[in-house]
């Protein structure tokens, strides 16, 4: 049996009161406990980078994050983050440039490169890259993905 | 404008255009099927106490504890699956004398591989399950593990198998020509080289993944899996598990990758179907990382000595080469393990004008996870074999590397033809190809920076693969040899009363596109706008009867179908409009959703057609019997493959103090025939090639002498990333293949089958002035520096 | 690959953290930013009985001036070090491997406390303490102490922190006009741990801390002598890593590293600043 514990968490702009089992991390309880199987899960131990998700405006592995961490704090995982003003250009570009293939990094690669085009910096095809160098893409070769991230910011600007 | 549209002109031209793919959208806002992403109602998990030796004699086990800890519904030992599954062997017909042993998905008395499954614990969740593994107590008496596949063979050796009195499962030669007087004859420069191909592995993102379902009251097994050839497992789990085929329905939604790894038969997948049908409740097993890294099939694991004979105007006088392989303790089901070192010895020297060729590969047993067919079967192992020597023996006689190969490529007048290996070939291009690669990459102009930046000590090096990719099997791949995959694929095409198209197919999607594709053809082909059209794939249940996806066949197989389908369907449908408007089929045509003249001017739409069908039949005459659907099957019939070609090249920069290896640039052209969704193709292109680079410079895993393995984590065994990775170049030569109306080769496995060899020869050409030269991968910086004689 | 299951406890005063790591008689471990502690709990390498969260302690964050000392919180986020200007201009060391550190999202919750308190020998921040001769506070319920570098770090991941003590503070002295700092790591991948690396501090005098090479960052203190006497004999220091005691990894064998402790000594003074 699992120790327990309540928590209050905002999750798309929902509030939510669940009990969750103390040893749970936050994909598990979003994924199982939520319903929200967007956020997918790919390591467990923090590398690959699909369980990345926005916890209060910050990317986090949810993987390497308890549930009871996530206790009084905002989530948004990738069912919510049409709510950002750039989410729909950046997903227009992953589209039309075939940016992701069998799509289970794509959740947490869209959260890592909203963070990155969120916070004002340039297209800069190495910044992008290393930026995103914490999100394991097997499919891609990246470059579509470094493409569709430069291709918001310059819409963006313009 | 009047008269027929050509294909270039006609709306809803799809073929050949870059139209994203519908499945993106659901993707992109986190609505994708996956396997763990299913719950099912009274649902179980399950997971696996495994073997922590590569050889141990199974004792028994103390499961009291682990039985004892709340949550915990049953659990299951191999033992308890004797009788349940029937034991499955890894052999087929067609590879003349392999031999491999009887397999259970759980070790019954003798544990063959560190990870093999042991015992199942199955529990209300996958916490509880882990929590019950640690109690368990097992009683293992390791054994002698064989590890190393040359001292498997050696006399003495203790056996993996006793019932096989030998480690060797198969070995076959190759001997064309006459390759000693070849290489004894004057003026003929050799080159000897010893090539280590390190073990690496899918690590596809999307673990693997099953939910199994039993009905008692109906006795049927549904499977959803994260895979590649559901009908294939359909076969497989009716067979083993004493099922009817029809009672097995397999559905495979998403695949978060594949690359080969999920179309093998895995003992946690038996097994959780096998528990499906005792408990009759619904089991989930769902591989965490470590598992992965332990059970997925790995791939290569080669090492191979070769050597070739070049005369003074470069051509290949002779190419010899001796390779041995370690498999594991089995040869996979039910493709068996034999088939990358049966391909090295079909594709080595493939792509040019070899007469004398003589090989041998030795396929061995071994106390490691099994080895078996992995994205790009053996061809890394062949391109680098030959064209690795090749350059190294231009090097030899002064010759630059392109020319070298003007001199051998086989010319592009000169198909069909066979290699020395036998393969049957076609439709290649290898001489354009290369002219292409060269203009790309601006060849003189890297050659001029190269020779630059040697002056300020900095070393570049250009290497280049010429290179061939089996595409689109025949029956001579699997089925031949009793293998329970289809070599043909199914499409069906059906009118639905809305006027849309509902297209299903047997091949399935992993993520290269493959929903995307078959709609474009069939909206094409058909005449219909294609956001009117819906796909489904992977369902044993709702889709024609079909191979799935591998060996890259997906669009020139089941593209082919699906194209036969939609002109099938376009003719029966102009059939039924012609009678209802009183004309001839011939004087119609069907463009973006409407029945029309000739002119284009529409007639009827296509859902006034359908509705006046099914809604109100008593319209159309009483002997007409309207068909809306339609099915067609496609194989490939003259040649065993069809072959694709493709030139590539790698530019690198090597740090000679510390043995890192930049790549600086890439650049593929690829003759993959029609193609379809040039985005698509690029995309498959380029992330082929990062697995290539990946397998080249990064991917191993590492094993000591007892059969451990050491880096079995993302964070030890190293993938390539954003930031390491070039921008890729990709270019097209289009030679469409005969063998069907639609010409599309497969693209999916070049870039992973020839990046390596263009690595391992730009390292070498940097290096070569300092008088270093590696022929081992990964290529990694310790292997470099020793190389250089640094350390 | 779940973790075993803990009674989770979330002080919100470091008196009450301290009064948890007191009172248990089980085995308890800290929670800071989890980014390799709970990799290990997910593996069960780790399976504390006791979890106690420091998130919720505001008094273990922050970055201020003490005494000519940069000091920081334990619980400070790597993201938070990066943003500041302080740490920028007064532990450059420091900023210049920030950026190092593995990966965005692993910076947004990793603390510098934590990666100390696990001491991962192939991590960078033992290494910068090292390096600048910084010291490390801990408390516990019944009292503080402050543990020099040199004395801090024991073995694979083994420190002077005792179970029932916290460190609540790193502290970096503050760079003078003069001093000068270089970083150097060589990794496969951006982000991963490295194959090796070293931070070198000349502040005047000089102190050189390589991470990645055995159970613990290591000093050079034979090189450190070679440039304290003559800073323009890098060959020399080179040369004097031979006295080092580096241990083989999956990345090359002892020599290997040896080398390339050479080369990243050699490319980290090249760069200092």
């Amino acid at each position: 049996m699992s120790q327990t514990q309540d928590i209050t968490v905002t999750i798309n702009g929902e509030t939510i009161h669940a009990t969750v089992p103390v040893r749970q991390n936050l994909a598990d309880f979003l994924r199982n406990g939520q319903g929200l199987t967007g956020t997918h899960v790919g390591c467990e131990h923090g590398v690959c980078g699909a369980c990345t998700l926005l916890m209060d405006d910050q990317t986090v592995r949810s993987c390497l994050t308890l549930a009871v961490q996530a206790d009084g704090a905002s989530i948004t995982t990738i069912e919510g983050l049409g709510a950002r003003p750039d989410t729909k250009a950046l997903k227009a570009a992953f589209t039309n440039r075939n940016a992701l293939q069998c799509g289970y990094c794509t959740p947490g690669m869209l959260a890592s490169a909203l963070e990155y085009i969120e916070s004002g910096a340039p297209a800069d095809r190495t910044a992008i890259r290393e930026h995103l160098s914490g999100n394991y893409c097997r499919c891609t070769g990246y470059q579509s993905i470094v493409d569709a991230v430069c291709e918001t910011i310059e819409g963006r600007q313009s | 404008m009047s008269g027929p549209l050509t294909d270039l002109d006609r709306p809803n031209s799809y073929i050949g255009r870059a139209v994203p793919r519908a499945d993106a959208a659901r993707l992109l806002e986190g609505r994708g099927r996956f396997v763990d992403d299913l719950q099912l109602p009274r649902m179980l998990h399950a997971a696996f106490l495994r073997s922590p030796y590569a050889h141990a004699r199974v004792n028994g086990f103390d499961l009291e504890a682990a039985r004892a800890v709340p949550g915990v519904h049953t659990i299951l030992t191999g033992k308890d699956l004797e009788g349940v599954v029937e034991p499955y062997v890894g052999v087929l017909s067609h590879l003349a004398g392999l031999q491999s042993a009887p397999q259970m998905p759980m070790a019954v008395d003798v544990a063959r591989w560190q990870g093999e499954p042991l015992v199942m614990v199955i529990a209300e969740s996958r916490a509880i399950a882990e929590d019950a593994l640690g109690l368990i107590e097992a009683d293992l008496d390791p054994l002698d593990p064989v590890t190393d596949p040359e001292a498997a063979l050696e006399p003495g050796a203790a056996l993996i198998h006793d019932s096989l009195g030998s480690n060797l499962a198969w070995e076959r030669t190759v001997d064309v020509g006459d390759v000693d007087a070849a290489f004894a004859a004057d003026g003929v420069t050799t080159v000897e080289r010893s090539f280590t191909f390190g073990r690496h592995t899918g690590v596809t993102l999307e673990t693997r993944a099953a939910v199994a379902a039993f009905d008692p009251s109906t006795d049927q097994l549904t499977f959803w899996y994260s895979g590649q050839a559901p009908h294939m497992m359909q076969f497989i789990f009716a067979k083993h598990l004493g099922l009817m085929e029809e009672d097995v329905r397999v559905i495979a939604h998403d695949v978060g990758g594949s690359f080969g790894i999920k179309i093998h038969t895995y003992g946690d997948e038996v097994a959780t179907a096998a528990a499906a049908k005792l408990l009759g409740r619904p089991i989930k097993f769902v591989a965490d990382r470590l598992e992965s890294f332990q059970t997925d099939i790995h791939a290569r694991d080669h090492i191979v000595k070769g050597r070739m004979g070049l005369t003074a105007d470069g051509k290949i006088a002779a190419l010899e080469f001796d390779d041995i392989t370690g498999i594991g303790p089995f040869s996979m089901y039910p493709r068996t393990s034999a088939i990358e070192a049966n391909q090295v010895l079909n594709l080595t020297g493939a792509p040019y004008e070899i007469e004398n060729y003589r090989a041998r590969s030795r396929v061995v047993f071994q106390n490691k996870n099994l080895m078996c067919q992995y994205r790009a079967v053996g061809h890394p192992i062949a391109m680098a074999i030959c064209d690795c020597l090749l350059e190294d023996a231009a090097r030899e006689i002064g010759m630059d590397v392109a020319e070298v190969r003007r001199r051998n490529l086989m010319a592009d007048d000169s198909y069909p033809r066979q290699s020395a290996s036998g393969m049957k070939l076609a439709d290649l291009s290898h001489q354009q190809s290369l002219e292409k690669l060269l203009e790309i990459m601006d060849y003189n102009g890297l050659r001029a920076d190269q020779a630059q930046a040697r002056k300020s000590g900095v070393y570049r090096g250009i290497g280049l693969v010429s290179m061939v990719e089996v595409t689109n099997p025949s029956p001579a791949f699997y089925g031949i040899g009793g293998a329970p995959i289809a070599s043909q694929d199914g499409a069906t095409v059906r009118l639905d009363a809305g006027g849309g198209l509902r297209i299903s197919s047997s091949v399935t999607e992993q993520g290269q596109g493959t929903n995307g594709i078959l709609a474009q053809i069939a909206a094409d082909r058909f005449g219909i706008p294609i956001d009117r059209v819906r796909v489904t794939t992977g369902d044993t249940d709702t889709v024609p009867y079909g191979g799935g996806t591998w060996a890259s066949r997906g669009a020139g197989i089941g593209g082919e179908a699906m194209l036969q389908a939609a002109v099938a369907l376009r003719d029966q449908v102009l059939d039924v409009a012609a009678v209802m408007l009183q004309t001839e089929p011939s004087k119609l045509d069907i463009r973006d959703g409407a029945v029309t003249d000739l002119d284009g001017s529409e007639r009827m739409t296509l859902s006034d057609l359908a509705r006046t069908v099914y809604y109100r039949g008593n319209e159309l005459p009483s002997d007409m019997k309207p068909e809306l659907v339609a099915t067609r099957h496609y194989r490939v019939t003259d040649f065993p493959f069809v072959f694709t070609n493709g030139a590539m090249a790698a530019q690198v920069e090597v740090d000679v103090e510390t043995g890192m290896v930049k790549v600086l640039g890439f650049w593929a052209v690829e003759d993959c025939g029609r193609v379809i969704n040039p985005m698509l193709v690029d995309e498959q292109v380029r992330g082929g090639v990062v697995q290539g680079i990946g397998g080249a410079l990064y991917e191993e895993c590492l094993y000591d002498e007892e059969g451990q393995l050491l880096n079995a984590s993302m964070a030890d065994y190293e993938v390539p990333m954003a930031a390491e990775m070039p921008d890729i170049v990709v270019a097209h030569v289009e030679t469409p293949t005969r063998t069907s109306e639609l010409g599309a080769k497969g693209a999916g496995e070049a870039g992973t089958g020839g990046a390596p060899a263009a690595l391992m020869n730009a390292v070498n050409d940097a290096l070569s002035p300092l008088g270093g030269r590696i022929h081992q991968m990964p290529m990694t910086p310790e292997r470099i520096l020793k190389a250089l004689g640094t350390v | 690959m779940k973790a075993q299951d803990f009674r989770y406890e979330r002080p919100s005063t470091m008196d009450e953290a301290l009064a948890i790591l007191a009172d248990t008689d089980q085995e308890a471990q800290p929670l800071a930013g989890g980014q390799s502690l709970m990799p290990m709990m997910n593996f069960r390498l780790a399976a504390p009985d006791v979890l106690v969260d420091l998130g919720g302690v505001p008094e273990l964050s922050g970055i201020c001036e003490d005494n000519g000392e940069i000091v920081i919180g334990a619980m400070t986020r790597y993201r938070d070090l990066m943003a500041s200007e302080m740490v920028a201009r007064d532990v450059p060391l420091l900023a210049a491997a920030l950026p190092h550190i593995a990966h965005p999202a692993i910076r947004n919750r990793g603390t510098l406390g934590g990666s100390l308190a696990l001491s991962d020998p192939a991590a960078e921040s033992p290494a910068v303490l090292l390096a600048l001769g910084g010291s490390v506070d801990l408390r516990s319920a019944s009292g503080q102490r402050s543990v020099a570098a040199d004395e801090f770090f024991f073995g694979l991941y083994e420190t002077a922190r005792q179970p029932e003590e916290l460190i609540t503070a790193v502290r970096l002295p503050k760079a003078a006009p003069g001093h000068r700092f270089g970083f150097y790591e060589i990794t496969r991948r951006h982000g991963d741990y490295a194959m090796i690396g070293v931070a070198v501090a000349q502040a005047p005098d000089w102190r050189i801390a390589f991470f990645s090479v055995a159970g613990t960052p290591l000093r050079a203190t034979d090189a450190e002598a070679v440039l304290n006497a003559d800073a323009s004999d890098i060959d020399a220091a080179v040369a004097a890593l031979a006295s080092l005691e580096i241990d083989g990894d999956r990345h090359g064998d002892p020599a290997m590293k040896r080398h390339l402790a050479g080369v990243a000594l050699r490319r980290a003074i090249g760069g200092m600043s």
